[in-house]
């Protein structure tokens, strides 16, 4: 298990060195997306100025304050409380995320699916686990939104950060096939029967 | 008593962002109790920061998730209470749609079919207002409850037979469980609906899941069948956030009515561990708030 401190954005190289249970922390720059930017994006063609290249992206719909444009908030808006929602719902954007966005890395709660992971070892891409539901920490490690796009579907707009120590995340789904929720979902599976068993009941 | 309707609005309002910024204390006993019992390092380190989480929100003054959820607004009408019915809902919904502008909240709440957001967590028929009575005297209670949308995904119904008996309500819970996995955002209260109609049932199930952790189905046999479930659920190791552990959930709550012959309903409800719930109670000495 290693910690890596990435600045933003990465090579495929740098992904590609990520092994499941390895820990990340991002520094720099964190793309905030979420189900109708990419509904949006990939199934209505929309296109966004922002260049995702090499970038993370985190499954968000923020809390913001609307404030007049300054330095300290050049996209007009303060963040009050950023967070991250289920990711599975978004699962069949993660390949053209990659291909048409150049993304390398997703961060989420609750995993991807095969299909990610497939999308992750043939473009060079891995699954950053947050843990859900602690907002408030996730918010201190967010210093400023300094640009949004598509801000027509706020709060799922398309949203640019600026991070600092944003982590440590889990390397839960690596570019070699690994997937700690595949494990997971596997061990659990063979638990049922025995479980089913504690409650009296033949599986 | 009289109820100041004004008053009211004021505690819809305060209600939603209170709820959104403080964990009951049920809810943090209840880490406290999973941490102890915790056998796999991930799942410690995960349970450790929710509960640094909870610490955090309460030292900024901010919110525990950034999900503002859908709001739930429960009214419980005590004996000797004089209230405009239909002026309380929309109180209710006056101090909701403030709570979101002037805080401001991230307005969650869109038409189901046009997706489109009014910015004001109101929408058709939401906030969700369920009205009841009971024999208190003097006492209006309203409690707040944004239900989270990850959890809130992890719904299930199932319409069995009654030749399915008890185990087939015993397998959709632990199918629900492991079907959910780490979506719901583990560790979870399982509710869990039993009897009724269709409808009726996961209502119960709703409740089952935003009931205080500690408190016990009314029912006997609901009491013993969710004593069974809350042990056998973490046996499966889903864990927190589904990477794996022994704290799969809180408790599987059980709340059951009647049902027909022919019937054998059984619905879940999922709540996650940001399990949000704030409360007011309006008595001749004022307004409380509390859980």
């Amino acid at each position: 298990m290693t910690h890596h401190v990435l600045e933003m954005p990465v090579s495929e190289a740098q992904v590609r060195a990520l092994r499941i249970d390895d820990t990340v922390t991002l520094q720099r720059t964190l793309y905030g997306i979420r189900d109708a930017t990419q509904i949006h994006m990939f199934d209505r063609g929309r296109r966004t100025r922002l260049d995702l290249r090499g970038h993370a992206v985190i499954h968000t719909a923020p809390n913001v304050r609307k404030v007049p444009v300054s330095a300290e908030h050049p996209a007009g808006y303060a963040p009050v409380c950023i967070g991250t929602t289920t990711s599975d719902r978004m699962e069949r954007f993660t390949r053209v995320l990659m291909e048409r966005e150049g993304v390398r890395l997703i961060i989420g709660k609750g995993g991807l699916r095969e299909g990610s992971s497939q999308a992750f070892a043939d473009l060079g891409g891995a699954y950053l686990a947050i843990v859900g539901g602690t907002a408030a920490l996730e918010t201190t490690w967010i210093e400023q939104i300094e640009d949004v796009d598509l801000d027509d579907l706020n709060p799922e707009s398309l949203w640019r950060f600026r991070i600092r120590d944003f982590g440590p995340l889990l390397v839960a789904m690596d570019s070699h096939g690994g997937s700690l929720y595949r494990s997971v979902q596997a061990e659990t599976a063979a638990r049922r029967a025995q479980v089913l068993a504690s409650l009296g009941v033949q599986a | 008593m009289d109820i100041d309707l004004q008053a009211v609005e004021a505690a819809a309002k305060e209600l939603y962002i209170r709820a959104l910024k403080v964990l009951p204390p049920d809810i943090k006993d209840g880490f406290a109790r999973l941490q102890q019992h915790e056998t796999g390092a991930t799942a410690q380190s995960v349970l450790g920061t929710m509960v640094r989480n909870i610490a955090v929100a309460e030292q900024t003054d901010n919110l525990l998730c950034q999900d503002t959820g859908i709001p739930i607004y429960n009214v419980t009408i005590g004996r000797g209470v004089a209230v405009d019915g239909h002026a309380l809902k929309q109180a209710l919904r006056r101090g909701c749609e403030r709570a979101t502008r002037e805080y401001p909240l991230r307005s969650s709440v869109v038409h189901p079919l046009t997706r489109r957001n009014e910015h004001t967590s109101c929408g058709i028929e939401v906030p969700v207002i369920h009205v009841d009575f009971d024999d208190t005297p003097d006492t209006l209670s309203i409690e707040m409850v944004p239900k989270g949308s990850g959890s809130e995904n992890g719904s299930f119904l199932r319409m069995a037979i009654p030749a399915e008996g008890v185990a087939a309500i015993k397998t959709f819970v632990i199918d629900c469980v492991l079907a959910a996995g780490g979506k719901t955002c583990p560790p979870t209260i399982v509710g869990v609906g039993l009897g009724g109609t269709s409808d009726l049932v996961v209502a119960l199930a709703k409740r089952a899941a935003t009931r205080p952790l500690g408190s016990v189905c009314d029912d006997p046999e609901g009491a013993a069948l969710e004593r069974q479930l809350s042990e056998a659920v973490n046996l499966l190791g889903v864990g927190p956030q589904g990477l794996g552990g022994d704290s799969t959930a809180f408790a599987v709550h059980v709340e059951l009515a009647a049902t027909h012959i022919t019937m054998n309903p059984i619905a879940v409800n999922m709540q996650c561990h940001s399990a949000r719930r704030a409360r007011a109670t309006f008595t001749p000495a004022g307004v409380a708030y509390g859980f």
